[in-house]
């Protein structure tokens, strides 16, 4: 099979290297250097969007307060968090007495590891997924609780009253929150009718075998095609996504003002900038997640041919921006939007948080889904 | 009923402050024009490569104090050694002479205002009580010397005298 390489399709491109694999190697071995490409790939992505959004955070906040924020190092300050980044591999790692060794070290690994297996189920572009499970949004929604273990044995490990009382907090902000976020995305779920994300095609006919949430929104966003519920939905998500990803206005396992830096007070040089990178990580986690379930991942904004015929020469001319390209931007939008809280919002106090998931949220999201499931039984939705 | 009432009216009223919030911070997120911040060694003078602004200071802003004089290198300082007394950290030393004027009475003439920029405290006290109003803050701001006895001023120029009219 000769190279290919279609940006508006990265089927071919994939198969190209699975193909060439197998072809010097066994079935196995080849599985193996594939895991290996994707995991450096995916490690590079990795570092360079946490680095990213970190000098994204920056920048958006100085703007937000009239600042000008990091403009010294590069253009526009743009390697400012490289450099940031190459101070904290030089820092010592403070070891503490008393504190449980074993765990105070895996911690910010578990952390880190939740979030690569998150990374390794989002569908970037068309054919550009690393795997593409039947229950993959379940899958996520599962893994990606998981997270709070880390933080609960960092917090635990580290011997220190504020580091404990951060890990508390983010433990029972998790599972409330996480209650929220399930909720929301099983309401897309039942407007979906899959879990899975991207179609499977039959290898010989090409036939689809399962339809997924990304190519079900060919023919309009389920924001828009699922109206009022998805948008109540939409908002619960954003909600409950940033409580979920501990920033604030939600930032109550950090706590700067109280607990110093709740769980990762003891936490010093690359292992602290492992918590840090990964909290930037939960937040385009929890953004590509609601581009992909509310405004179609990948997918071109196209109209449905309810609006008439003119619409495919509009949906053709989306169709030429590539879908990597509609990914990244819906992506970065969510982030933005979620920067936005942090900066905008005062802080809350912890029975107000509770608050807001028990008696908001949780009932409103509850009555969305019978919503939905009425939109959906009765075909109210486009 | 009525509670059920509060609580959907709550949530409005809860969104609906949370967006003007939002909105606020959105629109100074997309106008620029805001910032506030200047980038102090490119504007320095006003057309480094960087800066988009000259240097802006302001009226209140006290750089160190300085006496001012007019184009005949007149002053208003009488020497009344006021501002002596009054300075906090003994930053100001006043070394006057009696001079015969015209009208051939004698009468106290300022030799030195020495002013030590190191241990002044910009208190103001010196420009607020000094009864001929003879001193003032400049703006300048960049203090850095390297040798400490540069900092010891002699405010009043070489060969000034006293404005007329200025008792
Ligand atoms: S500066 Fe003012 S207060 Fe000080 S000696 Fe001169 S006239 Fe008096
Ligand atoms: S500003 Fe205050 S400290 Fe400075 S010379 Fe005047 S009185 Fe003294």
């Amino acid at each position: 099979m000769s190279f290919s390489f279609d940006i508006y399709d990265f089927t071919s491109f994939t198969k190209w290297i699975d193909v060439s694999l197998t072809s010097y190697c066994t079935p196995f071995w080849a599985m193996i250097w594939e895991m290996l490409i994707i995991g450096v790939a995916i490690l590079i992505f990795y570092a360079v969007v946490g680095l990213f959004l970190v000098y994204a955070e920056r920048k958006v906040c100085a703007f937000i307060q009239n600042r000008v924020g990091p403009n010294r190092v590069g253009p526009y300050g743009f390697i400012q968090t490289v450099a940031d980044l190459v101070k904290l591999l030089f820092k010592e790692l403070v070891t503490i007495k008393k504190a449980d060794k074993f765990l105070f070290n895996l911690a910010p690994f578990i952390v880190i590891i939740v979030n690569f297996m998150v990374i390794a189920a989002i569908p970037f572009a068309k054919g550009l997924h690393a795997v593409n499970f039947n229950i993959g949004i379940f899958y996520m929604m599962a893994v990606s609780s998981m997270g709070v273990i880390g933080i609960l044995l960092a917090g635990w490990s580290s011997n220190n009253k504020f580091s404990l009382i951060g890990a508390m907090r983010s433990g029972a902000q998790i599972v409330s929150y996480e209650l929220s976020v399930g909720l929301s995305m099983i309401t897309m779920v039942i407007l979906a009718g899959t879990m899975q994300l991207t179609n499977t095609y039959d290898p010989v006919t090409n036939q689809v075998l399962v339809h997924g949430i990304v190519d079900l929104q060919k023919d309009g966003w389920f924001i828009f095609t699922g109206h009022l519920p998805a948008i109540i939905a939409f908002v619960i998500f954003l909600i409950a996504g940033t409580a979920e990803t501990n920033r604030g206005p939600f930032d109550f396992a950090e706590a700067e003002s109280e607990l110093t830096a709740g769980f990762h007070t003891e936490y010093s040089g690359i292992k602290f900038a492992l918590f840090y990178l990964s909290e930037f990580m939960n937040m385009f986690i929890v953004a590509s997640i609601a581009a992909t379930i509310f405004w179609g991942g990948w997918m071109p904004f196209h109209l449905g041919h309810i609006f008439g015929d003119w619409v495919s020469g509009f949906n053709n001319v989306m169709d030429y921006i590539p879908p990597f390209v509609w990914y990244i931007g819906k992506t970065f939008v969510i982030i933005w939007i979620i920067m936005l809280f942090k900066w905008t919002f005062p802080r809350l106090r912890i029975d107000q948080l509770l608050t807001l998931e028990w008696k908001y949220l949780l009932p409103i999201n509850l009555i969305n889904i019978i919503l939905m499931a009425l939109v959906v039984l009765m075909g109210w939705h486009f | 009923m009525k509670s059920i009432i509060e609580y959907i009216s709550g949530i409005y009223r809860g969104l609906r402050s949370l967006l003007i919030g939002m909105s606020v911070t959105g629109k100074y997120f997309f106008s620029p024009r805001a910032i506030v911040t200047q980038q102090y060694p490119e504007n320095r003078h006003g057309h480094g490569k960087r800066s988009k602004k000259q240097l802006v200071m302001f009226d209140r802003f006290k750089g160190e104090v300085v006496m001012p004089h007019d184009a005949n290198n007149q002053h208003k300082c009488t020497g009344c050694g006021i501002c002596e007394i009054n300075c906090p950290n003994g930053t100001i030393e006043i070394i006057s002479v009696s001079k015969v004027g015209e009208d051939g009475k004698k009468k106290r003439a300022i030799e030195k205002h020495i002013y030590r920029l190191g241990m002044c405290s910009f208190c103001a006290l010196c420009v607020k009580t000094c009864p001929s109003k003879a001193l003032e803050f400049s703006q300048e701001f960049e203090h850095a010397v390297f040798d400490r006895t540069k900092l010891v001023k002699v405010l009043n120029k070489p060969g000034s005298s006293l404005m007329k009219g200025v008792e």
